[in-house]
C-alpha cells in the first residue's frame, strides 16, 4: 500500500509524524484503494459511523438534563421536551436515531450476507461486526428503559427475566441485575450508567472493525480478490467519500422525515404512561428492531428453550464463515444461494411481523415455521448449497466487464449467455 | 433470476405495507377528524386552543392533573398564545401551595406564570380514592400516550352510548363505543351548552370535544408548530445539498470509466 | 482548451457550493447542541421572587435566594446611612453615591446581590474594616452601602432590579 511511502512535506509535520504517525494514518485513509465497483449497499458503513456519532453526541447532551431516578426520570424527559432549548429536537433525534441505526445495520448485515463479505479473509471483520451488533441491541434496550414509561418498565422486566431461565443461578442473576427484588430505582440507575458506557465500547470495536477491514480491503459486488492499487481501485477520497456523502444525505432526508413529522411512529404510545409496577400494558412488544428475536423466543413453549433458541439465533452468526462451504463469495454468481438469501430476508421480515402480533393461532404457527427456517438456513442450506451449487463463471477482474457492460447484474447476464 | 428477485422485492413491500392494521378487535376504530395540526405544515387553531383550555379548566381539571404544564406555557408561541396579562390573570386565579416559609410552614398564594398547573388531588392515591378507585390519568401527554392520539381522545369524548342489550354495567361504569373493552369509569361530562365560551362560540358537545382535544394535543406536543416549521426548512435544505453533492459526485466519477 | 477550462470552472463552482452549503448545515446543527446548555425556559421563568420584609428590624438584614444566589436585604439605621453618605468618592475603587444604590424615599433599605464581585463567594455580614461585609475567600472589604473598599474585588456588589409593593 502507498501509505508506507508517505513522507510529510514540512519539517515540523515530519517531526510530529515520526513521533505519532497521525499524518500517515490520514494519508492512508485518504488514499486507501477501494474497489471502484462498490454499489450503494456499500455506503452503509459510512452511514453507520454517522449514526454512532449522532447517538453519542445527542446522548451526551441528553444526559446533561436527564435524571436517572425512578421518581424523576419520566418528568425529566418531559422537562427536556418542554423546557430545554431544542430539547425536543435532540431527544427526537436520539430516539429515532436508534431506529435509523438499526435500519442501517440490518442493511449492512444483509449486504454482507448477499455478497459473502463474511468469508475468508474477512472473518474477524464479521465477528467484530456481530459484537458491535450485540452491544447495539444491549445499548438500545438499556436506553429504552430510561424514560421510565410503561414499556420501559415492562420491557426491562421481561428482558431481565430472560436470565431467570438459567437453571440454578437464574433467579440470583436476575436479582443481581435488578439490585432490588423487582425492576426498581437501582435498576434504572445502573442501566443509565451502562447506557452511557456501551456506545464507547461500540466506538472502540468500530475502530477495530475498520482496522481489520483495511488489512484485506473491501469486498466488492463481484466478490473476487483484486490487486491494490490497480485500475480496479479508486482512492477512497474523493471517490468514495463523495458517494458516501450522497448516500448519507439521502439517508438523512428519511431520518429528518421521522424526526420532524412522525417522531413517535416507531415508538409505542404506552411509553408515554409513567411506569406502574402494578399494571402491565395489554400489548407488550419490544421495539421493531428486536421483533424477529422476540418471535423466536415466543415460538418455543419452554422458558429455557425459548431463551436458548433466541440467543442461538444471534450466536449462530458467529460461526457463519465456517458454515458456508462455497468458495464463491458473491451471490451474483450463486444462482441457488441467491434464492435462499431472499427467502431468509422474507423469513426475518415475517418473524419481525409475527413478533409484533399476539403469540397465538396462525401467528404462533408462522413464528415456528420462521424459526425453523432461520436455523435450517444456516445449519443445512448454507453448507449443502455451498457444496452442490453450480456457480456462474466468475470474471478475472472487475474492470474488464465493467468497462463493457456497466452495472453488475448485466455483467452476470452477459457471462451467463456466453456459457 | 432477476425476475425472481424483483417479485420478491414486491412481496417484501406488500408485507411491509400490511403490517400496521391487524390489531385488537374489541373496540371501534376512532373517528378520523381533519385536525388543523395534521400534515407537514399543520398548526394549531389558536381560538380552539383557548376554548379548549376553558373546557379543561371548567370541566376536566376537577379530576385530571396536568402536572408537566406551567401557566407560562399558555402564553408561549405555538400554543393558545394568551397575552401576558391574561396568563398572569389565569395563573393568579389558582391557589398555589408554596413554602416552607421562615417559620417552616407551608402557605398558599396566588399562582404565578412560572407555576405548574395545580393538580386537583395531592397524589395518585387521593385521585383514585376520589374517583371510585380509578385514577384519572394525568393529561400532560395523554394524546401521545394513547394509540390513535387525538382521534381517539375525541372519539371517546363523543362515544358515550346506552349499553347494547345484554351488557350490564357496574355502578360507576359507563358504556363507550370507542374505549378499549367499551367500559369507562369516567362519566360523560359534556352536554350541549355546558360552557359559556368567552368568544361566543356555541358549546355543542362536538365543539367542546374538538376544542379540548386540540388543547390536549398541544399540551402533549407544545413543540409541534416549531417542529413542523423547522422540518420543512431542514428537508428543503437537505434536498438542495443532496442535489449539489449528487452533481459533484457525477463530476468526480466522470474522471474514471466507471458509472457511479 | 476553453471547453476544458469551462469544465473545471463548473466543477469548482459545484464543489465550492457543496462545501459552503454543507458548512452552513453543520453550523446550524451545532447551535442547538450549544444552546441546550443555556438556561432553559423553566429557569428563565423563575426571574422574580417576592419577599416579606415587614419583620426586619433596623440594623438587621435578611438573606433570600433568588436565581440560586443570595440577595441581602438590609434595613439600615440612620447612623449607617449617614456613614455611607459621608464617604469621599475619591477613596472608592468603584466610585458610586449611596443614593444611586437605594430607592429614593426608601433609603434605609439596601437590596443587593450578595455575591462578591471578585470570584463569586458570599461575603460575611458585619465584618471587615468598613462596618459592612467581608469576603472570606480573598479578603475584599465592603462598606454599609455594599461598595468595595479594599481587596481584590473590582466593583461594588450588584444591585438587582427590585420594587416595593403593598
Amino acid at each position: 500500500m502507498s501509505d508506507q511511502e508517505y513522507i510529510p512535506k514540512s519539517k515540523a509535520a515530519k517531526w510530529f509524524n515520526d513521533r505519532l504517525p497521525l499524518l500517515t494514518l490520514g494519508a492512508h485513509l485518504t488514499d486507501y484503494p477501494t474497489p471502484k465497483n462498490l454499489n450503494y449497499w456499500w455506503t452503509f458503513g459510512g452511514i453507520l459511523t454517522f449514526c454512532l456519532i449522532t447517538q453519542i453526541v445527542t446522548g451526551i447532551v441528553l444526559a446533561m438534563h436527564y435524571v436517572a431516578h425512578a421518581d424523576l426520570a419520566f418528568g425529566s424527559v418531559e422537562h427536556i421536551m418542554r423546557n430545554v432549548n431544542y430539547g425536543w429536537l435532540i431527544r427526537y433525534i436520539h430516539s429515532n436515531g436508534a431506529s435509523m441505526f438499526f435500519l442501517a445495520v440490518y442493511i449492512h448485515i444483509f449486504r454482507s450476507l448477499f455478497y459473502g463479505s463474511y468469508k475468508s479473509p474477512r472473518e474477524i471483520i464479521w465477528i467484530l461486526g456481530l459484537m458491535i451488533y450485540l452491544l447495539m441491541m444491549a445499548a438500545a434496550f438499556l436506553g429504552y428503559v430510561l424514560p421510565w414509561g410503561q414499556m420501559s418498565f415492562w420491557g426491562a422486566t421481561v428482558i431481565t427475566n430472560l436470565f431467570s431461565a438459567i437453571p440454578l443461578v437464574g433467579e440470583s442473576i436476575t436479582t443481581w441485575l435488578w439490585g432490588a427484588y423487582s425492576v426498581d430505582n437501582p435498576t434504572l440507575n445502573r442501566f443509565f450508567s451502562l447506557h452511557y458506557l456501551f456506545p464507547f465500547l461500540i466506538l472502540g470495536l468500530v475502530v477495530l472493525h475498520i482496522w481489520a477491514l483495511h488489512i484485506p480491503g473491501n469486498n466488492n459486488p463481484v466478490g473476487i480478490d483484486i490487486k491494490k492499487p490497480s485500475k480496479d481501485t479508486v482512492p477512497f477520497h474523493p471517490y468514495i467519500t463523495i458517494k458516501d456523502a450522497f448516500a448519507l444525505l439521502v439517508f438523512m432526508i428519511i431520518f429528518a422525515g421521522f424526526v420532524f413529522f412522525t417522531p413517535n411512529v416507531l415508538g409505542h404510545s404506552d411509553n408515554y404512561i409513567p411506569a406502574n409496577p402494578l399494571v402491565t400494558p395489554a400489548h407488550i412488544v419490544p421495539e421493531w428492531y428486536l421483533l424477529p428475536f422476540y418471535a423466536i423466543l415466543r415460538s418455543v413453549p419452554d422458558k429455557l428453550g425459548g431463551v436458548i433458541l433466541m440467543f442461538s439465533a444471534i450466536f449462530i452468526l458467529f460461526i457463519l464463515p465456517w458454515l458456508d462451504t462455497s468458495k464463491v463469495r458473491s451471490a451474483v454468481f450463486r444462482p441457488i444461494y441467491r434464492q435462499f438469501f431472499w427467502i431468509l430476508v422474507i423469513d426475518v421480515l415475517m418473524l419481525g411481523y409475527v413478533g409484533a402480533m399476539p403469540a397465538e393461532g396462525v401467528y404462533l404457527v408462522l413464528a415456528r415455521v420462521g424459526t425453523i427456517y432461520y436455523f435450517l438456513h444456516f445449519i443445512v442450506v448454507l453448507p449443502v448449497v455451498g457444496l452442490l451449487e453450480k456457480t456462474d463463471p466468475i470474471p478475472m477482474s472487475i474492470s474488464e466487464p465493467v468497462m463493457t457492460g456497466g452495472a453488475e447484474p448485466s455483467l452476470a447476464r452477459k457471462l451467463n449467455e456466453k456459457v | 433470476m432477476k425476475k425472481f428477485n424483483l417479485s420478491i422485492n414486491k412481496i417484501i413491500i406488500v408485507l411491509f405495507l400490511s403490517i400496521k392494521p391487524l390489531y385488537s378487535a374489541e373496540m371501534t376504530d376512532p373517528i378520523k377528524v381533519d385536525w388543523s395540526f395534521k400534515g407537514l405544515t399543520g398548526t394549531f387553531d389558536r381560538a380552539s386552543l383557548q376554548r379548549g383550555f376553558q373546557v379543561y379548566k371548567e370541566v376536566c381539571s376537577s379530576c385530571h392533573s396536568m402536572q408537566y404544564l406551567s401557566y407560562r406555557n399558555l402564553g408561549e408561541s405555538g400554543g393558545p398564545e394568551f397575552s401576558e396579562a391574561e396568563v398572569k390573570a389565569i395563573a393568579a386565579s389558582f391557589e398555589v401551595t408554596d413554602g416552607p416559609d421562615s417559620q417552616g410552614e407551608m402557605f398558599t398564594r396566588p399562582g404565578r406564570p412560572s407555576d405548574t398547573f395545580v393538580s386537583p388531588h395531592p397524589n395518585k392515591e387521593a385521585a383514585a380514592a376520589a374517583n371510585g378507585g380509578a385514577y384519572p390519568p394525568d393529561m400532560s401527554v395523554l394524546v401521545k400516550a394513547r394509540k390513535g392520539g387525538a382521534n381517539y381522545i375525541y372519539s371517546v369524548l363523543v362515544g358515550y352510548e346506552d349499553p347494547p342489550p345484554g351488557v350490564t354495567l357496574d355502578q360507576g361504569v359507563y358504556y363507550n363505543k370507542y374505549m378499549i373493552g367499551n367500559k369507562i369509569k369516567m362519566p360523560n361530562n359534556l352536554e350541549d351548552g355546558l360552557i359559556e365560551y368567552a368568544d361566543g362560540t356555541v358549546s355543542t358537545v362536538d365543539q367542546m370535544a374538538k376544542d379540548v382535544t386540540t388543547f390536549l394535543a398541544w399540551a402533549a406536543e407544545p413543540e409541534l408548530e416549531e417542529r413542523h416549521r423547522t422540518g420543512v426548512k431542514v428537508i428543503i435544505y437537505l434536498l438542495l445539498l443532496t442535489t449539489l453533492v449528487y452533481l459533484s459526485m457525477k463530476k468526480i466519477w466522470s474522471r474514471i470509466d466507471t458509472e457511479v | 482548451m476553453s471547453k476544458e477550462e469551462k469544465k473545471v470552472n463548473r466543477r469548482d463552482f459545484l464543489f465550492t457550493a457543496s462545501y459552503t452549503i454543507g458548512a452552513v448545515g453543520v453550523g446550524a446543527v451545532i447551535w442547538p447542541m450549544i444552546d441546550q446548555m443555556n438556561p432553559d425556559k423553566a429557569q428563565q421563568a423563575l426571574a422574580t421572587t417576592e419577599v416579606d420584609i415587614s419583620q426586619v428590624e433596623p440594623g438587621k438584614s435578611i438573606t433570600v435566594l433568588w436565581r440560586g444566589k443570595p440577595i441581602f436585604v438590609k434595613r439600615r439605621t440612620p447612623g449607617e446611612i449617614q456613614e455611607a453618605r459621608a464617604v469621599n468618592l475619591d477613596d472608592l475603587p468603584d466610585p458610586q453615591n449611596d443614593e444611586e444604590r437605594v430607592k429614593e424615599g426608601k433609603d434605609e433599605w439596601l437590596v443587593m446581590l450578595g455575591v462578591c464581585t471578585h470570584l463569586g463567594c458570599v461575603p460575611l455580614k458585619d465584618k471587615g474594616d468598613y462596618n459592612g461585609w467581608f469576603c472570606p475567600c480573598h479578603g475584599s472589604h465592603y462598606d454599609v452601602s455594599g461598595r468595595v473598599r479594599k481587596g481584590p474585588a473590582p466593583t461594588n456588589m450588584e444591585i438587582p432590579k427590585f420594587e416595593f409593593f403593598r
